[in-house]
């Protein structure tokens, strides 16, 4: 990915030199045009096109923030509610994450998803012991778990 | 147009000084360390990024200064606010501190994780 975002900025610097004109207006253009011809010989790279990757952390930070909002919900009801009827505890979460970032990342969204903080991560690497505030609500988290996050991580680093 | 931008930043800083009044109030009433870590680092954490925000908001439209420092003070607290809470829950976990006497489950126990767990 690092190698297609330099050569789009050689391409646009090779833009530049061609028009004799380096301002930043030109070199905008110049990127665009590159753009377009990498997107022409994108079956040449080992990797993706990189605008799909950087789409995809988008998405990712999209989706923090709104679990982030949605947490803080469920976290005030919680407070909020005359009776305390909750039931804490923590469970364990397989995960098939194997990179040190991507599981460090999981862990921040999990920790802001609602009702769950991640209290440690196995030695191995493949579990995570997570503290949910309601237990019942386990299998529901497991699921967003596995089904959004895990996925729109994947989406990055596939 | 300056007015509405007051307004809105106006409800942002509300926002955020009532999310962070009601996570206090969940580290008051919640039962153990870690339903208090959940109020602590989800709740101020949205609390403070928004009053970030509305400071943002209001600095840009009623005098005209775009303040990058407030934006990157809203990154470094998003970043680090989750890692905060994780380790200190963590960390309780490994000195022993016990769960609530109505928590329901607790598989890191049986675990063969527990290295650093003193008897």
């Amino acid at each position: 990915m690092s190698f297609q975002i330099l050569l789009n900025v050689f391409l646009a610097f090779i833009w530049m030199f061609l028009k004799n004109d380096y301002g930043s207006s030109s070199f905008f253009i110049g990127y665009l045009l590159g753009l377009l011809i990498m997107l022409a010989y994108r079956r040449f790279f080992t990797s993706r096109f990189y605008l799909v990757r950087v789409w995809a952390v988008i998405k990712l930070l999209a989706l923090f923030l709104k679990e982030l909002v949605l947490s803080n919900i469920s976290v005030l009801k919680h407070i909020l509610s005359p009776t305390l009827n909750i039931k804490p505890g923590i469970f364990a979460l397989k995960t098939e994450l194997t990179k040190d970032w991507e599981i460090t990342i999981l862990a921040n969204l999990i920790t802001l998803t609602p009702g769950t903080l991640v209290v440690d991560v196995s030695l191995d690497r493949q579990t995570l012991y997570i503290h949910a505030m309601d237990i019942p609500e386990k299998h529901e988290a497991i699921d967003s778990i596995k089904n959004t996050f895990e996925r729109a991580i994947m989406e990055v680093s596939r | 147009m300056a007015e509405t931008f007051k307004i809105i930043s106006m409800i942002l800083i509300i926002l955020g000084t009532i999310l962070s009044l009601v996570s206090t109030f969940g580290l008051i009433r919640l039962p153990d360390v870690y339903t208090r870590n959940h109020a602590a680092s989800k709740s101020t954490t949205l609390g403070i990024m928004t009053i970030l925000l509305g400071t943002f908001v209001y600095f840009l439209n009623v005098h005209g200064h775009f303040d990058s420092r407030v934006l990157l003070g809203i990154f470094f607290i998003f970043l680090t606010s989750p890692v905060a809470g994780h380790l200190i829950s963590r960390s309780a976990y490994h000195s022993g501190v016990k769960l609530w006497d109505k928590s329901v489950e607790d598989d890191l126990k049986s675990s063969q994780d527990k290295v650093y767990v003193k008897k």
